[in-house]
């Protein structure tokens, strides 16, 4: 492994395969009457988060509680970035305080990769602008393989705001790596120039991409990203591109269901949907937090290996 | 080598004080005359003019001077610079131009020729005083840094500014089509996820001038050009009859988007407006060099603090430096593979911004301002920011080897720059230089 996670695009089948692999024993853990083991004891960890998230900075928390790292979170508000605070200011001083690793999510794009090149911590990424997601990627393809128990020859298609989507690039970039076949369905106005040379196929139309589709991906509609007019209505979406139960019987009859969340219910996905049986949304919640432990412990296994080096 | 007298060739060129007396061959020296023989391989030619710098005297003398921008200017071999209205204050009336002016005085290395802004403040509303910015010492106006605001404007600019034989220099971005883009839009923005701006916000604007100029009569200069839409627009009218030309800058002939993700991911020293755009854009901006569409070399020079380029890429300010690279990289990528000569090299960078501007320079004939630069074709360069006199260090180039420099620069019969890593040059020329 590499110093930092900061993109699937990093990473190689070796890599991606190995970090799966971690998961399933991570996993075993979180069932576990006693959920802790001392993997990380004496390293710390800090959550640097920029952007409001629920769902994955309690599952980064989790996760490095689980593994015994002193941990802190720290949400920097809007407001404090206006006090004036540099990025890059900000890091030097936690570096200045010897962390092992910096869990990072931030509003703009490569933000992580800033942070790599002045820090000495490990740097994860948790969420860069519209650029990738990567622990996202990893616990989908952790999902699907428990599932499907292959990813590759899989037909995933993924639907919704695709040029806001770091999860989008990260889905992408690993599924294709592992070779499924990904199609990536939405309205014109918000697919990415030049997406199809990562390997996709380019629908606009939900009926046609959803055929036969073993993996349904949905990406929430990002309102508080949409600053032009890219669609209508969310009514006219809703009509145009979200998942229905008619649109769900296209797709294959074992055919799961994800979203990376928060989802917002009569948008991008009907409510019976996201609560059918084909449904694995919440399955994804709780291999996030086994992802993040393989990636942690991982990371952290390496510190001495790089320096020794 | 002096395309616009057609000279070409082995001359004695006879300076008096601040003034070409005579060209030609074997003038026969008189004993108080200072002889200094040049090097093999180096090429004497009319001084160079970058007609887009951005000084950022006054406001902004964090990022440059005037001072130390003149003196990265004969650094690289220019012996005069035009800059651009957008400081603090914006350069929309004689005071601000006669400031600019006074500085360039006081630092007497290159010439500075002021560029008044179009409208108030660059605010789009209302005209500036652009007769009084004419008779302070401008030589063109434009709002750079951003378009002229409407086409109403544009329209009176074009007609009022063409009374005074004044051209519009265009800084072409549909704005609304720009929007809040950071990078050209392609494969690398997508992926990178940075927000895009097309080729056409630029050659849309161009577009709407151009035909604007054919309204009026009026002239328009394109700035810094980057799209293939934009070159195209630039032909078409050309063949029209109308009175356009253009600029491209050193970065948008050499580099591409994909330096947005390699060698380093998100180095903000590669974010400019307009964007760095795809290998078919680059490969464009080379034909119509080697065609002849495009007028002039201009470098953009667009310095920044390293506090303000040493932050998140959609928050850092866009701009290089490129005073000090531009003939290097000119030399190396277009002479050296034989894109275009170095003649033509000298009409792009001398013969035509004088020619726009409507400035003394351009030229070595009998009687001009003895505005010399000596270019050093084959001498072996690397691009050190250390070495740099710019008081800001924002170049993607640190590092680069490159074929081809400066040996001196000559600004009004005063020796301001020689190259110490040029070797046999005359002691002479070096003692000229206090």
């Amino acid at each position: 492994m590499k110093k930092d996670l900061l993109s699937i695009a990093d990473l190689s089948c070796e890599e991606i395969t190995l970090i799966l692999d971690t998961t399933e024993a991570m996993r075993e853990i979180g069932q576990r009457p006693i959920k802790k083991v001392p993997t990380l004891r004496g390293k710390t960890v800090v959550n640097l988060f920029y952007e409001p998230s629920t769902r994955t900075r309690t599952s980064f928390e989790i996760a490095e509680k689980r593994l015994s790292a002193d941990t802190l979170s720290i949400p920097v508000s809007t407001s404090s970035v206006l006090k004036g605070e540099t990025l890059v200011d900000t890091a030097l001083n936690i570096e200045a305080m010897q962390p092992d690793m910096i869990v990072l999510r931030h509003a703009s794009s490569g933000a992580a990769h800033l942070l790599s090149r002045i820090c000495r911590s490990r740097i994860i990424n948790a969420g860069d602008g519209m650029h990738e997601h990567p622990t996202q990627a990893l616990l989908d393809a952790f999902t699907i393989r428990e599932h499907k128990h292959r990813i590759e020859g899989l037909k995933v298609t993924i639907v919704g705001d695709l040029l806001h989507s770091r999860v989008l690039r990260s889905d992408a970039l690993l599924l294709t790596k592992l070779g499924a076949q990904v199609c990536v369905c939405g309205p014109a106005t918000l697919v990415p120039v030049g997406i199809e040379r990562l390997g996709v196929r380019v629908s606009t139309s939900v009926d046609e991409a959803v055929a036969d589709a073993d993996v349904i991906m949905l990406l929430r509609i990002q309102h508080e990203r949409m600053q032009g007019a890219f669609f209508p209505s969310v009514r006219e979406y809703f009509n145009t591109f979200g998942m229905t139960k008619a649109r769900v019987a296209r797709a294959r009859p074992d055919v799961i269901i994800m979203h990376p969340g928060p989802m917002n219910r009569g948008v991008e996905i009907a409510s019976d949907v996201a609560d059918g049986p084909y449904s694995v949304i919440l399955e994804q919640v709780a291999n996030g937090v086994a992802v993040r432990m393989a990636v942690l412990y991982l990371l952290a296994g390496g510190v001495e290996d790089e320096a020794a080096a | 080598m002096d395309p616009a007298n057609g000279r070409d060739g082995m001359f004695d060129v006879l300076v008096d004080g601040d003034r070409i007396l005579r060209v030609g061959r074997d003038l026969a020296p008189d004993s108080d005359t200072q002889v200094v023989e040049l090097p093999a391989g180096l090429v004497v030619c009319p001084g160079l003019i970058d007609m887009h710098v951005h000084l950022r005297e006054p406001g902004q003398e964090h990022k440059e001077t005037v001072a130390t921008g003149t003196a990265a200017a004969v650094a690289g071999g220019f012996t005069a610079v035009a800059c651009m209205p957008n400081t603090s204050p914006v350069n929309d009336n004689a005071g601000v131009t006669e400031f600019i002016l006074k500085k360039a005085a006081e630092a007497h290395l290159a010439r500075v020729y002021p560029i008044g802004a179009v409208s108030r403040g660059q605010q789009g509303d209302e005209l500036a005083d652009i007769a009084e910015l004419k008779q302070a010492g401008c030589v063109a106006i434009t709002d750079d840094g951003r378009p002229v605001a409407t086409a109403m404007l544009m329209r009176r600019a074009l007609e009022y500014a063409g009374m005074f034989g004044l051209a519009v220099i265009e800084h072409c971005e549909e704005q609304t089509l720009k929007a809040d883009g950071v990078a050209h839009e392609g494969f690398h923005a997508s992926t990178l996820g940075l927000r895009g701006i097309p080729g056409e916000a630029e050659s849309i604007m161009a577009l709407r001038d151009i035909s604007l100029a054919a309204l009026t009569g009026g002239v328009v200069h394109i700035a810094h050009m980057s799209a293939r839409q934009t070159l195209d627009a630039v032909r078409y009218g050309k063949s029209r009859g109308v009175l356009v030309t253009c600029e491209v800058t050193p970065h948008h002939f050499v580099l591409t988007d994909e330096m947005l993700a390699a060698p380093i991911p998100y180095d903000t020293n590669v974010k400019m407006n307009p964007p760095l755009r795809e290998a078919v854009d680059r490969d464009a901006m080379l034909a119509g060099l080697a065609d002849g569409s495009i007028d002039v070399i201009a470098t953009d020079h667009a310095p920044h603090h390293y506090d303000e380029k040493r932050v998140e890429f959609d928050h850092a300010p866009f701009g290089i430096t490129g005073l000090e690279t531009a003939v290097s990289l000119c030399l190396d990528r277009l002479v050296h593979p034989g894109v275009v000569t170095l003649s033509r090299i000298v009409e792009l960078l001398s013969v035509n911004p004088a020619r726009i501007l409507k400035v003394a320079g351009g030229s070595l004939a009998e009687g001009a301002p003895a505005d010399i630069t000596v270019l050093a074709p084959d001498l072996r360069v690397k691009v050190s920011v250390e070495r740099m006199r710019s008081k800001s260090k924002n170049t993607p180039f640190d590092g680069w080897q490159l074929r081809g420099g400066v040996a001196a620069t000559i600004v009004g019969g005063r020796v301001v720059y020689v190259n110490e890593d040029v070797s046999g040059f005359s002691r002479t020329l070096r003692r000229e230089l206090r």
